[in-house]
């Protein structure tokens, strides 16, 4: 995008196509198709947090009346340790086998380890009692530091630490180090005049979504296999599910429901593969629904966190040296987010002088899942502790601070290239010009202020637009619609073809109607299927000049379209987009365009969050009291979505920042999986969430757009976090500032 | 074990149906009356998505049992608004954009109702607190509330 | 020519932190990597995503580069 554009209907606020649906209960999420004949799935989990299976017996089970089937990790067959791609980028299909069903182990509790299909749920879950399973029961591991001691259980006898010279010959819960530098960490800090360090850890926290994972599996032997799941992306779930059942792609369909939250976690299998095995034993269709509890128990939470920053600075405030380090849990499989930790740590800065160095660390605990911006909240957070903590030791504003040594286009990255345009001096001038950093703190509050950087993806999108005869559109999309992306794909479109987006009916598409497209994650929705519909649409254009070219005579070249309106520009003739397409059947045929692109150019997004909090000094309860979530969009193509972005990204984090936390006892059993003692942040708990949306284009988008969905989860903790320590007149080093953590610093220091 | 029979109203229709002793009138409504605009979120009250109102009381459908209906009046998402048109409470959350997933929206709708109808006016407080129990994850709550505040004005303004 | 940057970790394999290639096709100059650092596969490689003058490509099987073109192999991300 070269230069500012007027917009007709891009940056408008309409009302989302799938709107009415959702608010009078007709839209379908995942546990609500109910199919003929359809019997219900349940789940046998671990009461273990590390275990050998010795056996498992399923006869008794598999004896009762009303029990159709039981499957076990055998009736996946042979499973090879290849890597695919399954939703968050490479996994490993074995992992992914024993992490739906546990075949000579189980790593934490919770693990599922067999499934039945009956009746009703209710004999379902009766059933799992008739399983009988030997366990020999082993010592869990449950920290990273516990994790990475020589002589800790070994979780994987297979598993050897990749990233060094030479690989150890011995196994190691350590799955992988990773090390990136730049420039000469010892001679910036030994230029610094104030240096500051400090050890961090931030808990395993989940995302949350409200609606259980759920799915309805049909299968059937002449290729009609039907999986009806919520998702975040349908065709991967097909990739993975086709995989350990052995069938081909094109036999299996998977429609993605309407989807009630994912936030990352709903980009991996965890019910489906079983559900169709259970469908394919049974010859009945199979509905599985999770309890709230299985999905804290055994779906992705995002890991727990052990991390050191150290930051050196000139007096005038110039940074001279950026160091971390940090071990992240993996859970059961190896895979956390710690590489992105790494490579976003410091980002916010332009800095020369850079070390830091990762650990992926496999505990006894669930298996982690992506979590909006995954890995970098917990790298951030001290990253922008330490930055708070040097302005303070500076006296210097933490604004300017930031502004003074603030990545910008051109700014080394530690992950390799230059950054692009980026605005976070634009989102820092923001914060700083707005009405809460000018606002006079109240008298025991405290306040709190960090910047966040996410990268955001591209990736594949596919989108066909198909023309009725009346003028108006559909557009099938494959990205999973998780917060609004309906309406900004129909505005695009809209913008493109010169209609009322009313005109425009955007649906998500099953597997079997479109060409794969990648998952909603990774901020790349409206970004990358954003320029597939444009591309689409532009498709459409092209056919419309070329039909109306037919039918005057000319050559489409001749032919120009504006506002809806394709024009003869040798002749003067006119007609309108719904006359060309009513002429189709007489020109060729009906219009139908399509964008299947593999997108590049994502355009990071920087955020820059304010947080005032208050402090009840005798109970260590927490209060936001203001809060401020400022961030670069781009482009704003719908900008009350954006708005929502922001705020829902900021609540998140202020949840894990405040009170979300698991917790478990010494065996590794989590003794908080619901929503009343592993607490999300409640409507009575917050203020209003003021957002301020910055615009700094895109140079790759046609509109100029950059992802949001992930960077606003990122100020949160150090926001919040150095608020509370502002507040307290503490250092905040562990998070949730839940209650008795900040009474236990006011108390004790 | 046997089922027992239950003669109940809902949303204003007479309505007969078998259930386990067991079943919360949650899975009855869901799964024997396919009316699936109530969700289940936690089963254990915590996170509101099942809101129905019983006897002009707000209740967590997954708390109440589905035996319990018997003679009473239940009121699900089903039931408001009309072929008419939205009520007004969907019309202000579509319109504030108060929902990105959707999944908490119809519980929210219902909680929203019952809380205009005890208190037409309610302060910003006041509507949080009301709707403490209405999990939302995806918003910030934000735009919820003032899509609420939003649609008490129209309503009093209408009245 | 195009000059091709090394991350800490890929220094691990090259022992170099620069160099610069002749060829102008990704797939060409993956395989003058290849053969110029022995540790270096070709696998390897191919998995990674790349940075040409800043913009990041996931899969950039088909690309090609300018003679001032200065390439980053990094990590693919995915995200939430």
């Amino acid at each position: 995008m070269s230069e500012a554009r007027e917009f007709k209907y891009i940056g408008q606020r309409t009302i989302r196509p799938d709107g009415f649906d959702k608010v009078t209960g007709r839209a379908q999420y995942g546990a609500d198709l109910n199919l003929p004949g359809m019997i219900w799935g349940r789940t046998l989990r671990s009461p273990h947090a590390h275990a050998k299976i010795l056996s498992i017996d399923t006869s008794k089970a598999e004896a009762h009346p009303d029990v159709f089937a039981v499957v076990t990790f055998k009736d996946f067959g042979s499973v090879e340790g290849e890597s695919i791609n399954a939703g968050e980028g490479a996994a490993d299909v074995l992992d992914l086998a024993r992490n739906c069903l546990a075949d000579d182990k189980v790593l934490y509790h919770g693990h599922a380890i067999a499934a039945v299909a009956a009746r009703t749920e209710r004999v379902a879950d009766d059933a799992l009692a008739l399983i009988e399973v030997k366990y020999e029961v082993l010592s869990p591991v449950l920290d990273v530091e516990d994790a990475m001691k020589d002589g800790a259980p070994i979780l994987h006898e297979d598993m050897f630490t990749q990233g060094y010279e030479e690989t150890p010959s011995s196994p190691s819960n350590i799955a992988t180090r990773l090390e990136m530098k730049m420039g000469d960490i010892e001679a910036g800090f030994a230029e610094a005049d104030v240096i500051v360090e400090r050890e961090f850890r931030t808990p395993t926290a989940h995302q949350g979504y409200i609606e259980p994972h759920a799915c309805t599996a049909r299968y059937d032997e002449d290729g009609q296999s039907l999986v009806w799941c919520c998702t975040q992306g349908h065709f991967d779930v097909r990739t993975s599910t086709a995989k350990l059942l052995h069938i081909d792609l094109s036999k299996l369909k998977v429609v993605a429901s309407e989807i009630g939250g994912g936030f990352g976690g709903k980009t991996v299998v965890y019910q489906e593969p079983v559900a169709l095995a259970l469908s394919r034993k049974s010859g009945r269709p199979v509905k599985m629904v999770m309890n709230r509890d299985e999905v804290f128990m055994a779906t992705g939470p995002t890991s727990a966190a052990k991390l050191k920053a150290k930051v050196g600075a000139k007096k005038d405030g110039t940074i001279t040296a950026m160091q971390g380090w940090m071990a992240y849990e993996a859970g059961a499989f190896k895979g956390s987010p710690m590489m992105p930790g790494v490579m976003t740590m410091f980002t916010p800065y332009d800095c020369g002088n850079v070390q830091v160095e990762g650990f992926d660390v496999v505990v006894n605990k669930c298996k982690v899942a992506a979590y909006r911006a995954p890995g970098a909240p917990q790298a951030e957070f001290a990253a922008e502790m330490v930055v708070n903590e040097l302005a303070e030791e500076l006296g210097m504003d933490p604004i300017e601070l930031r502004l003074k040594n603030a990545a910008k286009e051109g700014t080394q990255t530690i992950y390799g290239p230059k950054l692009k345009t980026v605005g976070l001096v634009e989102c820092l001038e923001a914060a700083r010009d707005s009405d809460h950093y000018k606002s006079t703190l109240a008298e025991g509050c405290g306040r709190g202020i960090a910047a966040g950087f996410w990268f955001n993806i591209g990736g594949q999108s596919s989108v066909s637009i198909n023309m009725n005869t009346d003028g108006t559109g559909t557009i099938i999309e494959g990205s999973p619609d998780i917060g609004g992306s309906r309406a900004s794909m129909q505005m695009m479109a809209a913008e493109v073809l010169q209609i009322e987006p009313s005109r425009l009916k955007p649906i998500v598409a099953d597997t079997d109607s479109l060409p794969y497209s990648q998952g909603t994650g990774g901020s790349r929705v409206t970004f990358a299927t954003g320029m597939a519909v444009i591309e689409a649409a532009e498709d459409v254009v092209r056919q419309l000049k070329e039909r109306a070219a037919a039918i005057w005579n000319v050559t489409a070249e001749q032919v120009d379209y504006v506002d809806g309106v394709a024009i003869n520009t040798a002749g003067g003739e006119k007609m309108t987009l719904a006359e060309v397409c009513e002429a189709a059947e007489k020109t060729g045929g009906q219009i139908s365009g399509t964008g299947n692109i593999n997108a590049r150019g994502a355009g990071p997004s920087f955020a820059v969050h304010l947080c005032d909090t208050k402090v009840d000094k005798e109970t260590g309860k927490v209060d936001v009291v203001r809060y401020t979530a400022i961030q670069d969009a781009g482009k704003a193509i719908h900008p009350s979505y954006v708005e929502g972005q922001l705020q829902g990204g900021a609540v998140q984090g202020i949840g894990w920042a405040l009170n979300e936390e698991y917790i478990y006892n010494d065996d590794g059993v989590m003794e908080n999986p619901g929503f009343l003692d592993y607490r999300i942040p409640l409507a009575s708990d917050l203020p209003m969430i003021e957002a301020i949306i910055v615009e700094v284009p895109n140079a790759f988008h046609p509109y100029g757009v950059r992802g949001v969905g992930e960077s606003g989860i990122i100020p949160p903790l150090a926001a919040v976090g150095w608020s509370v320590g502002n507040a307290i007149g503490r250092k905040v080093e562990e998070l949730p500032c839940s209650p008795p953590r900040v009474l236990s610093l006011i108390q004790n220091g | 074990m046997s089922k027992t029979h239950v003669t109940t109203s809902i949303n204003g229709e007479p309505v007969e149906f078998l259930c386990d002793p067991g079943d919360t009138l949650l899975d009855v409504l869901r799964n024997d009356l396919q009316m699936t605009g109530t969700k289940e979120g936690c089963g254990s009250g915590d996170c509101g998505a099942c809101s129905v109102t019983m006897n002009g009381r707000l209740v967590c459908s997954c708390l109440v049992l589905g035996v319990e209906a018997e003679g009473a009046e239940i009121g699900t998402i089903e039931g408001i608004g009309s072929n008419d048109g939205l009520h007004v409470i969907q019309e202000k959350f579509l319109e504030h954009a108060a929902l990105q997933c959707g999944v908490c929206t119809p519980g929210l709708i219902v909680s929203t109702k019952a809380l205009l109808e005890e208190n037409p006016n309610p302060t910003e407080e006041e509507a949080r607190y009301y709707l403490a129990g209405n999990l939302c994850r995806c918003t910030g709550y934000d735009k919820i509330i003032r899509a609420v505040l939003d649609a008490a004005e129209t309503m009093r303004e209408g009245a | 020519m195009a000059v091709v940057v090394f991350s800490s970790e890929l220094q691990l394999f090259t022992g170099e932190e620069r160099t610069e290639v002749g060829a102008c096709r990704f797939k060409e100059i993956v395989a003058e990597l290849v053969e110029k650092y022995e540790a270096l596969t070709e696998d390897k490689l191919m998995e990674m995503a790349v940075a040409i003058d800043g913009e990041i490509i996931h899969t950039p099987f088909l690309e090609t580069v300018g003679d001032q073109s200065e390439l980053h192999f990094l990590h693919r991300i995915s995200g939430g």
